[in-house]
């Protein structure tokens, strides 16, 4: 599969459309192709829909979780130190904010190639987590998006029917997430006795 | 339920609420599971019924839910192989395979032919006692308790003592290494194959004898839970349920990963998408399979069994991404790795086919009655351990 050629031809039919081609290191050699999130459904109809690529199956959909990075830099600086001006080196740190990204790879079962790797990236991991979802174009995701929903915390706008589906539905985390703690006892739950407990311990400590 | 009084009571008209209906027909809200001998594991189906009829069925999973995901990133490459024999329980030996080659995607191991003989040999015996097992409870979900699940079941246990006898292991075998496998052969162990093998075609002849023609057998699955061609596709199904639609997608044939490009075999269609169609494609796999099992016994040349420059400890593949998928016995079974060139995976994401499988559940189901979907269920041929992970 020839990913500039797909490009070209995505920003032809689409237009406004940004892309970027995602290099991938490994012997694997599947690249990926970066989609934005306001053209993204009309992307992925173009490559279901169009007759030479006709990717109409999605196999896989899934979340990537991107941690905020750090990254250390000297640099040289002028200061008065002392009542002299010399050169210092001083480091600079900058923050690169992290994100969350969904992964899908899409076949061609008619044509039969593929994979064709697609990404698509919310703006940070916080307050900005939506994502279009592209259940209305492939129904097979619908159930993967819904566990990246559960696992990940991206919402998919435009999912027909977005709950948790492998938690329970009272669960507030998301697991998957790289800084994810876990509690120490997933049962928890305050009793009674825990009450008559504290109760008994301040008539202890009244008493001595 | 049928000709009984119509009784109202709060849940029917909850119910009436929840379905939008109007009709002012008494609706059953009915939670099937998740302890149900016919849900094959822990399984909830929320079902709505108007009469018999299934008007709304909604699937629930988790029951099982260990996230596998986060504990394969939080071990090595190595020792997620013996978490993968737990996801599909019935075919450790097929999500092995789709592990491996997804790692030696990742970093670029080549697989001794001897071992991709070997591969092939216990995938397609793996192939043979799953499917064996699906028509035996298939069979057993329509009502016919017992009889013809223990003949499957006598043909199944055959090849769980070869595995026995190669890995140590009857389900949990843990065998495939990345750039081969983990052992060699024990002595006579070929042969034993051989023997199994060519006696398994007398078995799918009894079998058929015995059920293919069936007046029960057909009224009750013919016609029941179709699935279009178009759906298929597009909801991502594949496998013999794929294929049953009439879609001819095999990964075997079209990655033509291992060495089945060596093999000759067919892949079997179906016309209409039914109960019916599903039931007899695994019958005819399982012919193919036999095929290509005799074929690869025949052809299993001598030679190493794992690459010499795969390392076992201390692996570190490159940073990067792969996707691995084949061909299991219940569909596409893929493996989505990310390295950061650490020891452990950045990212461990399995595609398994019976959770996308259970996507189309409700669409099957709507407007047959509650004991189709019993059927359906057992027709789609889903694991547990590899929907909840």
């Amino acid at each position: 599969m020839d990913l500039e050629q797909i490009k070209s031809d995505i920003e032809g039919a689409v237009p406004d459309s940004t892309l970027r081609i995602i290099l991938n290191g490994s012997p694997s050699a599947e690249h990926s192709l970066l989609i934005d999130n306001e053209h993204a459904r009309e992307i992925a109809f173009f490559l279901r829909d169009h007759p030479k690529y006709a990717f109409d199956y999605c196999s896989n959909a899934t979340g990537l979780d991107w941690l905020d990075t750090e990254s250390t830099q000297k640099v040289k600086v002028r200061k008065l130190i002392e009542g002299v001006e010399q050169e210092v080196e001083e480091s600079q740190k900058t923050l690169f904010s992290g994100y969350l990204e969904s992964v899908y790879h899409v076949y061609s079962m008619s044509k039969k190639h593929g994979p064709l790797v697609l990404r698509l990236r919310t703006i940070n991991r916080t307050d900005a987590t939506h994502l279009p979802s592209l259940t209305p174009v492939w129904r097979s995701v619908e159930f993967q998006e819904r566990e990246i929903f559960d696992l990940f915390g991206i919402t998919f706008d435009g999912h027909p029917d977005l709950r948790r589906l492998l938690m329970w539905d009272e669960f507030t985390d998301h697991p998957m997430r790289r800084d994810y703690v876990e509690p120490d006892d997933y049962e928890y739950e305050p009793t009674a006795h825990d009450e008559v407990l504290e109760k008994a311990q301040r008539h202890i400590t009244q008493l001595t | 339920m049928i000709g009984s009084p119509a009784i109202e009571t709060e849940n029917s008209e909850r119910t009436r609420i929840l379905t939008g209906d109007s009709s002012g027909a008494q609706m059953l809200e009915i939670s099937m599971g998740p302890h149900h001998p016919s849900t094959h594991g822990v399984f909830r189906m929320d079902v709505v019924l108007d009469g018999e009829r299934i008007v709304k069925l909604k699937p629930v999973v988790g029951y099982l839910h260990r996230n596998h995901e986060k504990i394969a990133e939080s071990t090595t490459y190595l020792a997620s192989i013996p978490f993968t024999d737990r996801l599909d329980y019935l075919c450790s030996l097929t999500n092995n395979w789709a592990y491996a080659l997804a790692v030696e995607k990742l970093a670029g191991l080549i697989v001794p032919e001897r071992a991709e003989y070997l591969r092939i040999i216990t995938a397609e015996l793996t192939r043979l006692q799953n499917h064996a097992g699906v028509v035996g409870f298939l069979v057993q979900d329509m009502g016919a308790s017992g009889t013809p699940l223990m003949y499957a079941y006598k043909q199944r246990e055959q090849i769980l003592d070869l595995f026995e006898s190669l890995t140590g292991s009857r389900m949990m075998c843990n065998y495939l290494r990345f750039g081969g496998c983990r052992a060699d052969v024990p002595s006579g162990w070929l042969e034993q194959v051989t023997k199994v093998v060519d006696e398994f075609p007398r078995f799918l002849d009894e079998f058929e004898r015995l059920l293919m023609g069936n007046e029960i057998l057909m009224a009750r699955t013919q016609g029941i839970g179709l699935l279009s061609k178009e759906l298929a596709i597009n909801a991502g199904v594949t496998g013999p349920m794929l294929r049953a639609s009439g879609v001819n997608y095999d990964i075997r044939r079209v990655d033509k990963y291992g060495v089945y490009d060596r093999v000759e075999f067919k892949v079997p269609t179906g016309e209409h998408g039914d109960v019916y169609d599903r039931y007899m494609i695994r019958m005819l796999e399982m012919r193919e399979s036999v095929k290509i099992l005799k074929q690869a016994l025949r052809g299993i040349p001598a030679g190493p069994i794992i690459d010499p420059k795969a390392k076992l400890r201390g692996f570190r593949p490159k940073p990067g991404e792969a996707y691995g998928r084949i061909e299991a016995p219940k569909g596409e079974l893929g493996f989505y790795l990310v390295s950061d060139g650490t020891p452990n995976p950045y990212r461990y994401r399995v595609r398994p086919p019976s959770l996308v499988h259970l996507t189309i559940l409700e669409d099957l189901c709507l407007g047959h009655y509650v004991a189709d979907a019993v059927i359906i269920l057992g027709s789609i041929d889903i694991v547990l351990g590899e929907v909840d992970r």
